[in-house]
């Protein structure tokens, strides 16, 4: 006997795509319907959940391959306007890190730190078309005599541009206070003392991997939206670590898995990869990023059924404990809270701020929809999936 | 009741004369000065709030500018770049007066001018940089 009710196949869902007979809905969509009809008739007549978010993620950059010059360099250093690249990869190869700032940036001379330009405006500005002035230095060899080259690229005559991001889409992120008496300046924006206001990070119920807990239908070759171009999940991130504690649903109360995923930046554009300034902190790319999930069976359309009510994170002090390292949480609370505006933390109502964008994550999962509908998007089956 | 703050700039030759009183005495304007310097070159700088009827403001700028006076804007309002707001929602951990909102439940933010008070906090507190401030009518001046 078979486990589930409902049995597709990547090939099936694939086929529905090319006739056109394909019912895909978003991460929002399939609340509702799994309510109503339940698992079994909703995994029957829904093929494809989308998902998407769109918030800073630190662990992004892009490999460049910058073209030879005459006489020949092989590269020591490296800078797109100013920012320096990583250039020990080959002689015109670089990687260019979303956090890495403009040379003569002030950093936190004077506190806070405002960080205008840095290697995501670099990326942003690649895939907005601009050029962006590269300067290489060299010691010289017999097969590389030149020592230096400054010239203008731009993505269009660039040899190759890959977006390789090691560590996005964390699922499920902090929230963040600040216990101090000093408002603070972190990667989760400003925190105001005595615990004035609440950030998080997380698109919750649109979030890829908070509707696919288990990772049952992601890992290495699935297909996605990033940066408004297509791109793949190779691997599973740096950090990911799916053995955090969960609910009876299988969410990860804490931050949990994340992924590592690739894709031509050539394909890309700026409205979903933008260069991000973190006052007091520094530089950064917001990515927009997508997955589809096919529902294979009842069950994986009842863990993309997870609603903001079912999704929970810690509240944690990062005036004090965090650059501490201590691991405490102030409370537990779900994101249909922190999505209300406000919070109960300590018998008083704090303000929520969110730092991930919902407005343009539901627009990655309608568009990912749009594209499948319109056949342009066909499903990816992953070589083995994430580590669970 | 017409009231904007201006930067005048008194050059070496005007310094010593009381020419803001005359504001008061002939076009019927009221000033609060915010900061007032004497350069080393001795250019003098003065930062005021200038106040009164529209048409009393207008002749009060233009005889300011027949003394000599460099006469300049400050009032500055905060604008936002709709094209680059992603729509996060990190300017509303610093905004103090609520002009800078979540319209729930599609969380988009919104931006009210008439509720802002040009604090600027939001300007640097935005990560892709869509708040700016700008002059108000710097035409007006010009």
């Amino acid at each position: 006997m078979k486990k589930y009710k409902v049995n597709k196949t990547y090939l099936e869902i694939n086929e529905k795509i090319k006739s056109g007979e394909v019912v895909v809905v978003t991460a929002e969509e399939i609340i509702d319907i799994v309510k109503k009809e339940g698992s079994v008739e909703a995994a029957r007549r829904v093929d494809i959940v989308t998902t998407g978010t769109f918030s800073p993620m630190c662990s992004s950059g892009a490999f460049i391959n910058f073209g030879h010059s005459v006489p020949t360099i092989r590269a020591s250093e490296v800078w797109l306007n100013k920012v320096p690249a990583y250039a020990g990869v080959a002689a015109v190869d670089c990687y260019i890190g979303a956090t890495e700032l403009c040379e003569d940036d002030p950093l936190n001379k004077v506190y806070p730190g405002e960080f205008n330009y840095g290697g995501g405006h670099v990326i942003q500005d690649l895939v907005a078309g601009k050029n962006v002035h590269l300067k290489a230095t060299s010691y010289g060899t017999s097969c590389y005599p030149n020592r230096m080259i400054e010239k203008e690229i731009s993505l269009r005559t660039l040899p190759s541009a890959t977006l390789c991001n090691p560590r996005n889409g964390y699922q499920n992120y902090n929230c963040a206070v600040n216990l101090t008496n000093k408002t603070i300046y972190t990667y989760m924006g400003t925190l105001k003392p005595k615990a004035g206001n609440a950030n998080y990070s997380s698109a919750g119920e649109l979030s890829p991997l908070l509707n696919d807990p288990y990772y049952k239908t992601i890992g290495l070759g699935t297909r996605i939206f990033l940066g408004g171009g297509i791109g793949y999940v190779t691997w599973h991130g740096t950090q990911h670590k799916p053995s955090v504690k969960r609910t009876k649903k299988g969410v990860p109360l804490t931050p949990a898995g994340t992924l590592w995923v690739m894709g031509d930046l050539k394909k890309m554009s700026s409205k979903w990869l933008v260069g991000v300034s973190i006052q007091g902190y520094g530089c950064s790319l917001a990515v927009g990023l997508g997955i589809p999930i096919p529902i294979l069976n009842e069950e994986i359309v009842q863990y993309a059924a997870v609603s903001d009510e079912e999704i929970f994170t810690q509240i944690v002090d990062y005036g004090h404990d965090y650059p501490n390292g201590i691991s405490k949480s102030y409370g537990q609370v779900s994101y249909a809270e922190l999505k209300s505006g406000h919070i109960e933390f300590k018998g008083e109502k704090i303000p929520t701020v969110p730092l991930s964008s919902m407005v343009m994550a539901r627009e990655i999962a309608e568009t990912l929809k749009k594209w499948i509908l319109q056949g342009k998007f066909m499903l990816g089956e992953p070589q083995f999936t994430l580590l669970r | 009741m017409y009231s904007k703050i201006l930067i005048l700039r008194f050059p070496e030759t005007e310094v010593e004369k009381p020419i803001v009183c005359y504001l008061v005495k002939d076009y019927d304007l009221t000033f609060n000065i915010l900061n007032a310097t004497i350069l080393p070159r001795k250019e003098g700088i003065m930062v005021l709030e200038l106040s009164g009827s529209r048409k009393n403001f207008r002749e009060g700028v233009q005889y300011l500018k027949s003394q000599g006076v460099h006469v300049k804007n400050a009032s500055q309002e905060i604008r936002r770049d709709n094209k680059k707001c992603t729509h996060c929602g990190a300017c509303t951990a610093v905004c103090p007066t609520g002009a800078l909102s979540i319209q729930r439940p599609e969380m988009l933010v919104v931006f009210d001018q008439k509720k802002c008070s040009v604090c600027e906090l939001c300007v640097s507190a935005c990560p892709p940089r869509a708040m700016e401030a700008k002059p108000t009518s710097k035409i007006f001046f010009e």
